[in-house]
């Protein structure tokens, strides 16, 4: 083998990479929230919610989770502005993404609503709280607590599934990969290097996680 | 201009719909062959070949498919070999479902009550009997429901094969879309394609799944 590994790009080329770094950052942290909270709002719907909204749910998850993200993305982002609805690479990213991990993670959760005691429901109905205090003020936090792993992982692997976002220009980590690979011809050495970060980023990201679980949950849930 | 028409769509789409569910049937097979080798490296006795597992599971599951995909689209071109599209996507998807897969069934046999691997032990089983007559035969039974669900990921995970151009539905998606100008129309029809694949998938897995539950249950 006569290739000579060559790594002196890095030095020129680290704003790239430093800024694709910082997109799919910003990517991860606006579709973790938001995705979250939608699907919060999937799982409330699909265990307790009135009965003419947990079709609609249904239907959004199981579209969504036996679909590619690739596809989603490529809908949005191409597909929507025949509906009148253009939408620039970073917002069609972003909503992807969010709608993306709102299906994924609202199995999840109601995966830890239905683990609640049915004794934790009743006992909120007897202080008089309406099912949706009930819901807010005791079942919600142990629910998520009890999901927090499984979810800390589902966004983990949304984070390396935005690698995708390239494709429609979004100027994220795999885009300034790609962006050097053209410049440089360096291919092997591009895609290593960003591999190698995306493999940090996901240990961080899941460290992290694990930190943000313990500033959310203080106290062990009731089990 | 010409007209397409939804089924000169449909029927392209279609067409190329073969190679998504070949590869995903090679991506399955090989992996899962490669993801038994990987499950017996894993539980070995050997503390070196039981970490070269971990952080073989521990590399492709923490960086991206698309990353894998492009290293072995340009990677093994270093090595003087001409590499088709469909050969890195293949080889790339086969070491990523292999993995997964691996971990998967790591969880099953793990839960094998350890009595098992005494009463196996104590009737002077080796470690390869004690795995074939007793350990897998059981842990079989629990990994099929997780098993059929990764199946879905494997399906979804071939769409990314067409950014290194291999000519798939995603792909032919993207061709169609080219030649039409209906991206709304073709994505559309694209996805509920993969729904068509993927669906019965994560229904039967389902299914399986409280199945097992049942069966349990009545322990």
């Amino acid at each position: 083998m006569t290739y000579i590994f060559e790594f002196g790009w890095l030095a020129e080329y680290y704003p790239q990479i430093l800024k694709g770094v910082l997109t799919t950052l910003q990517l991860i942290a606006v579709g973790a929230v938001l995705g979250i909270a939608l699907g919060t709002f999937c799982a409330w719907a699909r265990a307790l919610g009135p009965s003419w909204l947990k079709p609609i749910v249904a239907a959004y998850v199981e579209l969504i989770r036996n679909t590619p993200f690739l596809i989603q993305l490529f809908f949005i982002f191409f597909g929507l502005p025949s509906l009148g609805l253009q939408l620039g690479e970073l917002t069609a990213a972003n909503i992807a993404m969010v709608v993306n991990l709102g299906a994924y993670s609202c199995e999840i959760i109601r995966a830890g609503i239905q683990a609640t005691p049915k004794g934790q429901f009743e006992a909120g109905a007897s202080l008089a709280m309406t099912p949706f205090e009930t819901f807010r003020h005791v079942v919600l936090v142990p629910s998520l607590q009890r999901i927090w792993p499984a979810l800390s992982s589902q966004v983990v692997i949304v984070m390396l599934g935005s690698s995708v976002v390239s494709q429609i220009a979004a100027e994220d980590l795999t885009f300034a990969a790609n962006f050097i690979q053209s410049r440089t011809f360096r291919a092997f050495e591009a895609y290593i290097v960003s591999t190698l970060i995306y493999l940090c980023l996901a240990i961080l990201l899941r460290q992290a996680l694990v930190v943000v679980g313990g500033f959310i949950f203080p106290r062990r849930a009731a089990r | 201009m010409i007209e397409f028409s939804i089924w000169d769509i449909l029927r392209n789409l279609l067409l190329a719909t073969r190679w998504t569910i070949l590869l995903s049937l090679v991506s399955f097979v090989g992996g899962g062959a490669v993801g038994l080798l990987l499950l017996f490296l894993r539980i070995s006795k050997r503390k070196a070949v039981r970490a070269f597992a971990k952080y073989y599971i521990e590399l492709f599951q923490g960086t991206p498919l698309l990353m894998q995909l492009f290293l072995a689209f340009f990677g093994l071109g270093l090595f003087g070999i001409d590499v088709p599209a469909w050969l890195a996507a293949g080889l790339a998807l086969v070491l990523w479902t292999a993995s997964f897969l691996a971990e998967i069934w790591r969880g099953c046999v793990e839960s094998i009550a350890r009595g098992q691997w005494e009463a196996s032990a104590s009737l002077g089983m080796g470690r390869l009997q004690q795995m074939r007559y007793v350990i897998l035969p059981q842990a079989l039974k629990i990994a099929v429901p997780p098993t059929v669900g990764f199946s879905v990921q494997v399906v979804k995970g071939t769409a990314l094969t067409s950014i290194i151009g291999f000519v798939e539905l995603s792909k032919a998606g993207t061709v169609v879309t080219n030649a039409t100008f209906q991206p709304f129309t073709v994505y559309g029809l694209v996805a509920l394609i993969y729904f068509a694949l993927c669906w019965p998938l994560s229904k039967s897995s389902q299914i399986l799944e409280r199945k097992l539950n049942v069966a349990h249950r009545n322990h």
